[in-house]
């Protein structure tokens, strides 16, 4: 048992970590995205191994089935230009150089205080663990107020997106459902008198 | 031994899962030609059942075909994607307590709406690595569709789990048992029946696969198994979507007399004859009409579902 786990942790790993640097070397910005998406699974993979079920299911909801759908759709219709995206490559390679040290150099203090082998191995899971309600109970109790102000925070950041977004276009024509609906056949329709006079 | 047994098993019903699947295509063309005062397939075998086996044959015979612009690799995972994640969701689905193959697993709702994400991938891919125009529409079409109902459906979910207190589909199942959940959840339950039936992308809400405005939509490339698989997928979508009904809200497993498992059968096979009939009557909305009512009908009346429950379940308590 403790054998597959182990083989699966390490298949998993690879394909994503290949899958990881296909993402950032596609050619075509679709295949990235589709990349992406693979890596996002074979991470929720590791969580249920972990036994971390909740967490590698809600990974798997919200990145892979609604941040990358809406990726992927406007990729999707997008006509992408790579000469353009490539452009100016040099001049940005020093500071993406600079970023990538200082990325480097930070995990590798991370690992230097706790190294791999002394980061203590997981406790046994209790019979009956429930690790949603754990989490829950954990959210609502104990980080109640972080939990809250990320709330808010996100909360701002949909009401700026769409403000940034909405703009109202005058010379646009377009059909106000709730109007066309409310119609009455009186409004509509004239019934006129025909007859003519009597010769 | 048992390890061999239980893939046996799981073969099994799997088999079973893709012959209910061709039934129901034979049953549906049946009930459409009842509906619309004409025959249907009636040759073939007794009343025609035959036709669920030939058109099995038929679509196993046909030429494999990869069109020589279509993404070949893209072209060929989408439709077993699709046939996947409507398969793979049947393995926490409780047919009556203990008859299932994850049924108590704690968090199997959210094994479904998590492969149901996975659906629409199968859909995208399908239409975009065609290479074709009209393809690609129906692909647009189902994408946006697809999570725009995606979230009341969830939304309706959530009013439900807050009341029953449990994500595993066997502890909902239970939750209903003396007092079907429809009673407690009727605005939810029809919440969760048109977001369900827009999911399925059946008519009225096919407009991915609009046969007067995109050829056939998404899948317009295909043809032979492949196109197969997506048939497949979309009725066992349709017999997923209709177990959840009926297993969530028309009370799963109870009823007198009968074993609980037939009770089941019984609920479902009554959700996907109102899914015929409904089929049958419809007319097909336009593409506009129908994120519209998506986003401002059916997402509020889900926020407002939800709201609800929590102040009612504030002030008398869960189930």
């Amino acid at each position: 048992m403790m054998l597959t786990t182990t083989i699966l942790f390490y298949v998993f790993s690879a394909i994503l970590l290949v899958s990881a640097l296909l993402v950032i070397t596609a050619r075509n910005p679709v295949y990235s995205a589709l990349y992406l998406v693979l890596a996002f699974f074979n991470a929720a993979a590791l969580f249920l191994l972990l036994g971390a079920e909740f967490l590698g299911l809600i990974l798997i909801l919200v990145y892979v089935g609604a941040v990358m759908v809406l990726f992927l759709f406007v990729v999707m219709m997008l006509d992408i230009n790579l000469e353009r995206l490539k452009e100016g490559f040099l001049r940005y390679l020093p500071l993406g150089l600079a970023i990538a040290i200082v990325g480097v150099l930070e995990m590798v203090a991370v690992f230097w205080t706790a190294p791999i082998g002394r980061v203590p191995a997981p406790g046994p899971i209790p019979a009956n663990a429930d690790n949603t309600r754990a989490l829950g109970e954990l959210l609502y109790t104990h980080y109640l107020y972080p939990f809250e102000i990320a709330a808010v925070i996100l909360l701002v950041a949909i009401i700026a997106a769409i403000a940034l977004t909405l703009r109202r276009r005058p010379d646009t024509k377009s059909q106000a459902v709730g109007k066309q609906v409310a119609v009455a056949v009186r409004e509509r329709l004239r019934m006129v008198d025909l007859r003519g006079p009597k010769p | 031994m048992l390890f061999f047994a239980q893939i046996v098993a799981m073969f099994v019903t799997l088999l079973v899962l893709l012959g209910i699947a061709g039934f129901l295509v034979f049953a549906e063309r049946r009930v459409l030609g009842l509906l619309q005062n004409r025959l249907g397939p009636n040759r073939l075998g007794p009343l025609g059942v035959g036709q669920a086996l030939a058109d099995a044959l038929k679509l196993l015979c046909k030429e494999d075909f990869v069109p020589p612009f279509a993404s070949g690799l893209l072209y060929r995972t989408a439709p077993i994607l699709v046939a996947f994640s409507a398969l793979a969701g049947f393995a926490v689905l409780p047919l009556a307590p203990g008859i299932s193959w994850a049924g108590d697993w704690e968090i199997g709702l959210l094994l479904i709406l998590a492969l149901s994400s996975l659906h629409v991938y199968g859909v995208f891919l399908g239409g975009w690595s065609s290479n074709n125009k009209f393809a690609l529409y129906g692909a647009i079409r189902a994408v946006a569709q697809l999570i725009s109902y995606e979230l009341p459906m969830g939304l309706a979910l959530l009013a439900l789990v807050l009341l029953a207190g449990s994500l595993a589909l066997q502890g909902l199942g239970a939750a209903g048992q003396p007092v079907p959940l429809i009673v407690y959840q009727p605005l939810g339950f029809l919440i969760f029946f048109i977001a369900g039936i827009a999911e399925t992308q059946r008519l009225p809400f096919d407009l991915a696969e609009a046969e007067s405005e995109l050829v056939a939509g998404y899948h317009t490339e295909y043809g032979g198994m492949r196109f197969g698989y997506f048939f497949l997928g979309e009725y066992l979508g349709l017999v997923l979507i209709a177990a959840l009904i009926s297993l969530l809200y028309l009370g799963a497993w109870s009823g007198p007399w009968l074993p609980g498992w037939l009770w089941m059968l019984l609920k479902t096979g009554f959700v996907i004859g109102i899914f015929f009939w409904l089929r049958a009557s419809l007319p097909r909305p336009r593409y506009d009409q129908l994120l519209h009512w998506g986003w401002n009908a059916l997402l509020p009346l889900a926020i407002l579902n939800l709201l609800l429950t929590a102040i009612a379940a504030a002030l008398w308590g869960t189930l």
